[in-house]
C-alpha cells in the first residue's frame, strides 16, 4: 500500500518548480465531459447489482412482466431463506470461506518467501527460475484439468475440499506481486545490518522481511481471497453438489429443471455478499493492489 | 545479535571482517544455510507448480491419445482423438464461435478500458469512489454476474428488452438466438472485465513521464495529440500484456456459456465455445481421452495467437521507429 501511496502523492504534487500552474499541467484537471462520462459508466457498472435485489425481493411472476419493476420489493428475506432450503447455500458459503481462508494463507506465506529470495537474495539460477515463474502465468489453468480431475479421484479427493485447494496454494501472480513490492520497499542497508549481526536467514525474515512485507500481503491476500472466492472452473468439474463452494451452489441453483429466477437472485445476492463488503470496506487498497501489481513499461 | 564473537574485533576498515582461518562448525552451517535458504524460500512454488501445473500439461498430451473414461484404464488409440476432433463439425463450430465470442468482447472491452484510464487520470474529485466503481464488476464472479445478466437478458420482462421496446425495436429472444446470444455473453464479459483493465492501464499510464506531455505541450500538441503521440507509444508493453491475457482468457471462456445456456451451448450450439465444449465431452459425455484432445489443441491454439500478438507488436515497434528516423 505504502508503496503506491507515496506514488500517487508524487503524482498529486510533483515539487512545482515553474511555479504554481505547472502542476496542473501533466494529468490535467477533469472537466465536466469526464464527470458526466464516469458518473455514467459508473451507474452502468452497479446497475446490475441493484438489479440483483430488486429480482432477489420480489416473486418471480413479478419479474417477468414488462416494464420490468425498478424497486425492491418485500419478499427479500422469503426468497432467501428458499434459496438457503433449496441449495445448502448456508453450507456452501462456510466451504468458500475454508477454501478460500488455507488458499490465501498458503498464498501469502508462500508468495511471500519466494517474492523476498527472488527479489533480494543472490543464488543460482535465480534469473532462469524467475523467468520460469512469469512464463507459468501463460500457461491456461483449463489446460490440465483432465489429469488433475485423473489425479484427484486416484488419490479419493475428487469432490473434496482438498482438490480445490491443493492446486491454488501458490501462485505465480503472487510471487511476481510479492517480489515487485519486496524491490521497492525493503531497503537493502538492512538486511546487510541484519546480516552482519549475524541474524540466520529465517531470523531476518520472521523480525525484518515480514513485517516490512505486511502492506503488500494485505493487498495481495485480498486479491487472492476475491480470487479463490469466485473461483468457477474447476470447482464446478471436481466438486459435487455434497461439498459445494458458493459458486457451485450458485451453478447448481441456475441450472434446475424450472428455474426460479427470484430464488436464484437470491442465492446470488446472498453468495456475493461478502465480496462485496470485504469490497466496500477495502476497495480503495484493492484498487491500489491491482495497480501496484499491473505490468508497467 | 546472539553470537559474542562479532563483538570482540572492532574492525572499523572493512565492512565485514573476514571470520578467523579455521571457520567453527556454527559459521560453516549458518553458511549453509544462507546459501541453501533461498532455494527452500522459492520450493513450494516450484514443487506445487511441478505437481498442479506441469505434469498435467505433459500428462494432457499422453491422455489425448487414448480412449479414456474415469474409472476405466487408458487404452492407446493413437491419433483416433485427433482425427475424431478436426472432422467433427461441431469443434469447428466451437471455434468459429470462440472466437467471435473473443472479438465481441475482446475489442470493445480494451477500447473502452483505454478511454476510462484516460478519463480516470484526470485530477479530480472521488476519485477513488470512480476507480473503486469501476472495478466492483472485477470482484463478482461469473456465477452471480452471468445469472443476473440472464435475467437482464430474460425474454420477458428483461431489462435490456424493455430498453429496446423504449425506442421502439422487438424485443428479442436473447437466449436462443445466434448472435443475440453470443452478444449478451460478450456483454457480460466486458462488463466484468472493462474496469480491470482500465486500472492496468491507468498503472501504465502513471508510470509515463509527465516531462513528456509537457514537451509535447511545449510543441503545441493538443490533449489528443498528446494522447496519441505520448499516451499510446508508452502504453504499449501494457496494451501488448492486456491484449495477450484477454486473448487467453476468451479462449478459456467457459463459466458464462455454461451458466447462460447450459452445457450444450445453446440448442443449436449457439454459444458452445472450446472450454464448454471440452467439458461437455469430457464431463457431460465422460470421454476424458477427448476432451484432453481438445485441451491440448485450444493451448496450441493460445500458443499461436500470443506469438502472433507479439510478433505484430515487434512489427509495430519496428515500423514506427523506422518512420521516426
Amino acid at each position: 500500500m505504502s508503496a503506491t501511496t507515496v506514488r500517487e502523492a508524487a503524482l498529486a504534487a510533483p515539487p512545482p518548480p515553474g511555479g504554481r500552474r505547472r502542476r496542473y499541467r501533466a494529468p490535467d484537471a477533469a472537466g465536466p465531459v469526464t464527470y458526466v462520462l464516469l458518473v455514467v459508466t459508473a451507474f452502468l457498472f452497479i446497475v446490475p447489482f441493484y438489479y440483483m435485489v430488486v429480482a432477489a425481493s420480489r416473486p418471480m411472476a413479478e419479474m417477468n412482466t414488462s416494464p420490468p419493476p425498478f424497486l425492491p420489493g418485500p419478499y427479500l428475506w422469503q426468497n432467501i431463506t428458499t434459496a438457503l432450503d433449496q441449495q445448502a447455500i448456508g453450507l456452501s458459503i462456510v466451504n468458500s470461506l475454508i477454501v478460500s481462508g488455507i488458499t490465501t494463507a498458503g498464498t501469502l506465506l508462500f508468495c511471500t518467501l519466494a517474492g523476498f529470495a527472488f527479489a533480494k537474495l543472490r543464488f543460482r539460477g535465480k534469473k532462469a527460475l524467475f523467468a520460469i515463474t512469469i512464463g507459468t502465468l501463460m500457461i491456461p489453468p483449463s489446460l490440465g484439468v483432465v489429469p488433475l480431475y485423473k489425479l484427484m479421484s486416484d488419490w479419493g479427493l475428487a469432490g473434496r475440499l482438498e482438490s480445490v485447494i491443493l492446486p491454488t496454494l501458490v501462485s505465480a501472480f503472487g510471487v511476481f506481486f510479492m517480489r515487485q513490492y519486496l524491490v521497492q520497499t525493503l531497503p537493502d542497508e538492512l538486511l546487510e545490518a541484519a546480516k552482519v549481526d549475524g541474524a540466520s536467514s529465517t531470523r531476518t525474515v520472521v523480525s525484518i522481511v515480514l513485517p516490512i512485507a505486511r502492506p503488500g500481503m494485505a493487498v495481495l491476500g485480498m486479491l487472492t481471497f476475491m480470487t479463490s472466492w469466485n473461483d468457477f472452473f474447476w470447482p464446478v468439474i471436481t466438486l459435487n453438489s455434497t461439498t459445494p463452494t458458493v459458486q457451485v451452489a450458485l451453478n447448481n441453483l441456475g441450472s434446475g429443471y424450472v428455474p426460479d429466477t427470484s430464488i436464484i437472485m437470491a442465492g446470488t445476492l446472498v453468495g456475493t455478499l461478502p465480496v462485496i463488503v470485504v469490497f466496500l470496506l477495502l476497495g480503495r487498497q484493492i484498487v491500489s493492489g491491482i495497480i501496484a501489481g499491473a505490468v508497467k513499461g | 545479535m546472539s553470537t559474542p564473537s562479532t563483538t570482540a574485533p572492532p574492525a572499523p576498515a572493512g565492512p565485514r571482517a573476514t571470520p578467523g582461518p579455521r571457520p567453527s562448525l556454527r559459521s560453516r552451517l549458518f553458511r549453509l544455510e544462507g546459501v541453501t535458504a533461498p532455494y527452500a524460500y522459492v520450493a513450494p512454488f516450484f514443487l506445487l507448480f511441478l505437481a498442479f501445473g506441469l505434469f498435467p500439461l505433459v500428462y494432457t498430451m499422453w491422455i489425448s491419445f487414448h480412449r479414456y473414461e474415469l474409472g476405466s484404464d487408458p487404452e492407446w488409440t493413437g491419433w483416433d482423438n485427433y482425427t475424431w476432433l478436426f472432422t467433427n463439425p461441431k469443434f469447428y463450430n466451437a471455434l468459429l464461435k470462440t472466437i467471435t465470442i473473443g472479438i465481441l468482447s475482446t475489442v470493445p472491452q480494451l477500447l473502452l478500458a483505454l478511454g476510462l484510464a484516460h478519463l480516470l487520470n484526470y485530477r479530480m474529485r472521488a476519485r477513488n469512489v470512480f476507480r473503486v466503481s469501476m472495478i466492483m464488476p472485477y470482484a463478482t464472479s461469473v456465477a452471480a454476474s452471468t445469472l443476473v445478466f440472464a435475467q437482464i437478458f430474460g425474454r420477458d420482462g428483461g431489462l435490456a428488452n424493455w430498453l429496446l421496446s423504449l425506442v421502439g425495436l422487438d424485443g428479442l429472444d436473447w437466449r436462443n438466438g445466434d448472435l443475440s446470444a453470443q452478444i449478451a455473453i460478450a456483454v457480460i464479459v466486458t462488463w466484468r472485465w472493462t474496469g480491470y483493465n482500465a486500472l492496468i492501464y491507468l498503472a501504465g499510464m502513471q508510470s509515463i513521464s509527465t516531462d513528456l506531455y509537457e514537451a509535447a505541450a511545449l510543441d503545441g500538441a493538443n490533449r489528443w495529440q498528446q494522447f496519441v503521440h505520448v499516451t499510446l507509444p508508452g502504453l504499449r508493453p501494457t496494451i501488448l500484456f492486456t491484449v495477450v491475457v484477454s486473448t487467453i482468457g476468451a479462449t478459456q471462456l467457459f463459466g458464462e456459456p455454461l451458466l447462460f445456456g447450459g452445457v450444450d451451448g445453446g440448442a443449436l450450439n449457439q454459444y458452445q465455445t472450446l472450454g464448454l465444449f471440452m467439458y461437455q465431452q469430457g464431463w457431460a459425455f465422460g470421454a476424458l481421452g477427448r476432451a484432453a484432445t481438445i485441451a491440448w489443441v485450444t493451448f496450441l491454439l493460445i500458443v499461436v495467437l500470443v506469438l502472433l500478438n507479439t510478433a505484430l507488436a515487434r512489427w509495430r515497434d519496428r515500423d514506427t521507429e523506422g518512420a521516426r528516423r
